[in-house]
């Protein structure tokens, strides 16, 4: 596996919704790609027939009846949101440049 | 006069019953206390002292009309900031959650509630629960109340901190990778993580699902006990939540002290031990196992290999998790705001403003983990790990009915000196971590001060699922034993903070 670049960092922060500066940049780029340099000794212990596990504890599927329950109120839903109008999340503009 | 603050829970719970002292009398106790001492000391983020009096006084006034109450009904407790408190502000140390208020509780703040605790206030904390030293929190770090100038540990620093500096009897803390076990070895207190699904995760904001886990903080084992019981069971609002009795843990504790441990057997990993590992870590660490053989058990050594590849398997998992968890800071629903154009570029002006750098970091490098391309190499094989860790347990566990390491290699680290350098930062949680990765429950409590530095040493117990209690059991057998020598608490032995004007 290769190590991590500069310019992998700058493509993954902008999948991840995270602005950098150039200084966030220089600052993070080395740091990660010794974590990813350390990390990468997992490839090589587990061979083909090793299981993987996702949960540590084994359980089955939960279910519970399709009922209509006491939830939040619409108020308090959007109590906590930057902003809101007529009962919804307001956002700024979603398509298109930039209003 | 007593000085109320230097009680275990248990103590206050019989005082209150012997009308020896109020609920009122105990709360304000600590609320004096962090007045005086948390300028130094950085535990809390937000004291709630009105809602907890009133609270106080409600206990005082059903105990007087001879109402029948919970265990724990008047004992203050703190919280750490990674809980939902409803009339509580709720940041999990983070900026892009500054002032928000959470519409709902979370199942354990609901259980503290209807066990009639008071809520001293919320406690700090690494940002969404990522480091091992307080020093990520958006608010400043907390110092440990052994020397201020140390770490508390982390990512529940505030938590432990508070307990050993006197200003809370119990806190709730989050265990990941290690938050609880490794902040109480490094305050000199005790901290519990159970069994993966003995408590509810249900508003508890999430780091990584398939490791996070509440647990308690305390000074003593039984106090620990007792928690752990108020916050364990069976919630409908969390999959994950084991559909079982909670572990009689108050009674394994008080079955322990009785310090008959015959028969037991206590495996020592050996891969835990040697190289990083400080000298006085070590020491008071074989003492503890001969305490453990002075009171019958008998000490196997035990191999986990896999144990080499947990760091780096935990590395894949938690970003990669957290990641996907943390997608839902986007300005759209609760939180920061920092407008730029349109809805994507105001996300990402927002997520760059309101996360700090170790947040950051793990987004970035969770999302390249589970990237096409490199999922089978990273993300695929760090599972695998899981397995073959899980495989290391289950055979140790053939040998040995606790397993037994030191908390953390080294007693705490002064501020400043790792942060620019995650990859030492994580060794802290080298002994902790393969814990959270198997599910299985562990413990940490004090085992003495490293003779080279004066400063606290955590002795860790693990158990096999849902046995916590056994964890229990042994811990208190060993904590009598250990109090015996050093006549009393090892938080009692810490030195006096300087009290604010």
């Amino acid at each position: 596996m290769s190590s991590l670049e500069r310019s992998d960092v700058e493509r993954l922060a902008a999948l991840a919704r995270i602005d950098m500066t150039d200084e966030d940049l220089d600052r993070l780029s080395g740091q990660l790609a010794a974590i990813v340099d350390s990390v990468a000794k997992v490839a090589e212990v587990a061979g083909q027939d090793v299981p993987a596990t996702s949960h540590p504890i084994p359980m089955s599927n939960v279910h519970r009846p399709d009922e209509v329950r006491p939830s939040l109120t619409q108020e308090a839903a959007l109590a906590g949101a930057p902003e809101a109008e007529e009962g919804r999340f307001r956002v700024p503009q979603i398509l298109g440049e930039e209003a | 006069m007593t000085d109320w603050t230097r009680a275990s829970a248990a103590q206050m719970i019989a005082a209150m019953k012997a009308g020896e002292v109020t609920s009122v009398e105990l709360t304000q106790a600590h609320l004096d206390r962090i007045a005086d001492v948390d300028g130094a000391v950085h535990a809390f983020l937000h004291v709630n002292g009105e809602e907890a009096l009133e609270v106080a006084r409600g206990v005082d006034a059903a105990r007087e009309a001879g109402e029948d109450l919970p265990e724990l009904a008047g004992v203050p407790i703190a919280v750490k900031d990674i809980l939902v408190t409803q009339g509580m502000p709720t940041t999990a140390g983070s900026k892009i959650l500054e002032g928000w208020e959470p519409p709902y509780d979370a199942t354990v703040t609901r259980k503290l509630r209807e066990a009639r605790m008071p809520i001293l206030g919320k406690t700090n904390m690494d940002e969404f629960a990522m480091g091992s030293s307080t020093e990520h929190s958006g608010y400043g770090p907390t110092h440990n109340p052994w020397d201020l100038e140390r770490i508390p540990g982390g990512s529940g620093g505030g938590s432990s901190a508070s307990i050993a500096s006197w200003e809370a009897p119990l806190a709730i803390g989050s265990d990941t990778g290690g938050s609880i076990r490794q902040p109480a070895s490094v305050t000199g207190t005790v901290g519990v993580k159970p069994t993966y699904g003995g408590v509810s995760r249900y508003g508890a904001i999430a780091l990584a699902s398939s490791l996070d886990q509440l647990g308690p903080c305390a000074r003593t084992v039984e106090d620990a006990a007792l928690l752990h019981e108020v916050m364990g069971g069976h919630d409908p609002m969390d999959a994950t939540s084991l559909n079982e009795p909670v572990p009689s843990c108050v009674a394994a504790a008080r079955e322990g002290r009785e310090g008959d441990l015959t028969g037991v057997r206590v495996g020592v990993i050996k891969e835990l031990s040697g190289e990083g590992y400080q000298a006085g870590v070590e020491q008071r660490f074989n003492e503890s196992l001969e305490k453990l053989k002075g009171l019958g058990a008998e000490i196997v050594e035990v191999s986990c290999p896999s144990f080499e590849y947990a760091l780096a398997a935990y590395y894949l998992i938690l970003p990669s998790e957290a990641s996907s968890n943390l997608a839902k800071f986007d300005s759209v629903r609760f939180g920061m705001r920092v407008e730029k154009g349109n809805v994507e570029r105001t996300m990402g002006a927002t997520r760059a403003e309101g996360f700090g750098d170790e947040v950051k970091r793990r987004i970035i490098l969770g999302t390249y983990a589970l990237s096409a391309g490199y999922y089978d190499a990273y993300y695929g094989s760090a599972q695998k790990v899981r397995t073959l860790i899980q495989r290391d347990f289950e055979a140790a566990f053939e040998k040995a009915d606790v397993l037994v390491s030191p908390t953390t290699p080294t007693t705490p680290f002064k501020i400043g000196e790792r942060i620019d350098d995650p990859l030492a930062m994580y060794l802290n949680d080298v002994a902790t971590i393969p814990a959270n990765l198997a599910g299985i429950p562990g413990m940490s409590l004090p085992s003495g001060i490293a003779p080279e530095d004066g400063l606290p040493t955590g002795f860790q117990i693990l158990a096999p699922a849902h046995e916590d209690a056994r964890m229990y059991r042994i811990g208190a057998a060993l904590e009598k034993a250990l109090a015996a020598e050093w006549g009393g608490t090892l938080s009692s032995q810490a030195p006096e903070l300087e009290v604010a004007k």
